[in-house]
């Protein structure tokens, strides 16, 4: 439905969106997140992901040129009724969260047969 | 006319492009520039002993990224697949904001790097380039006799 954003300085990590039958499939790119600190969790009907990189970094270190200047993601989606967030699957590989999200059984398409007259 | 499920928020569009104004401020070292906003996006960083490179490029097989070092001049190139269905599927797709295809950056560093003590690793979907400095260009210490 909506995807909401705060104020406080976070990354929005890119994300790729694709909807099938079945249900929903959410990629998102989180590079330098480990699955320990990525923090996946639905509130109400909320999709949060945040996701904190943590990167080993040598002492006496001094940045010359950055273009990712935070060191957390966080994107928020709203779900509608229709997913069910208690099959919720995810998966977490070289840097990329991948979600899906099944469809309820009375949402998901079904063909209406048309009755003979 | 579509509907997205997810639409993008308005306030983040302009979030990013602030950010990308913002950084297009800034002056780059390099006659080569450190194009923005590319794929992977880098982090450089310096220390005495060695130059740094993060490259933030997620979603690879480790064995598919080209690094190379010439005079100063790293580049990283490779491909990035696409996880989205092929079109003509049941499948829809919402949004499509992630990178996919050949990507190829080209940075420039200094030039007392040692291109034989370059160690590249690839974790968490983050490319890690360390090279060291050379010998000779290290400070040290003159004595006196």
């Amino acid at each position: 439905m909506t995807e909401q954003t705060s104020n406080e300085a976070f990354l929005l990590p890119p994300v790729d969106v694709v909807e099938d039958e079945g249900g929903i499939t959410l990629y998102a790119d989180l590079p330098g997140v480990t699955r320990e600190n990525l923090d996946l969790h639905v509130d109400g009907e909320n999709l949060f992901i945040d996701g904190r990189i943590a990167l080993e970094m040598p002492k006496e270190m001094e940045a010359t040129h950055v273009e990712v200047t935070r060191s957390r993601y966080r994107r928020v989606f709203a779900l509608s009724r229709e997913f069910n967030t208690g099959k919720l699957t995810a998966d977490l590989k070289q840097g990329v969260l991948k979600v899906r999200i099944p469809k309820a059984e009375h949402a998901k398409p079904r063909r209406i047969e048309i009755s003979p007259a | 006319m579509e509907f997205s499920l997810f639409p993008r928020d308005l306030f983040a569009e302009v979030e990013r492009l602030q950010r990308h104004m913002q950084q297009a401020l800034e002056l780059s070292p390099s006659i080569r520039g450190f194009a923005r906003g590319g794929f992977p996006a880098l982090n450089v960083a310096s220390t005495p002993q060695s130059a740094e490179i993060y490259g933030f490029a997620p979603g690879l097989d480790p064995k598919t990224i080209e690094v190379h070092l010439e005079r100063g001049v790293l580049s990283i190139s490779g491909e990035r697949k696409s996880d989205l269905p092929q079109e003509g599927g049941d499948a829809s797709v919402h949004t499509n904001e992630r990178f996919a295809g050949r990507f190829h950056r080209v940075i420039s560093l200094t030039d007392d790097l040692d291109p034989n003590e370059v160690r590249a690793t690839y974790r968490e979907g983050v490319l890690h380039v360390s090279i060291k400095r050379e010998a000779s260009a290290q400070p040290r210490r003159i004595d006196i006799n």
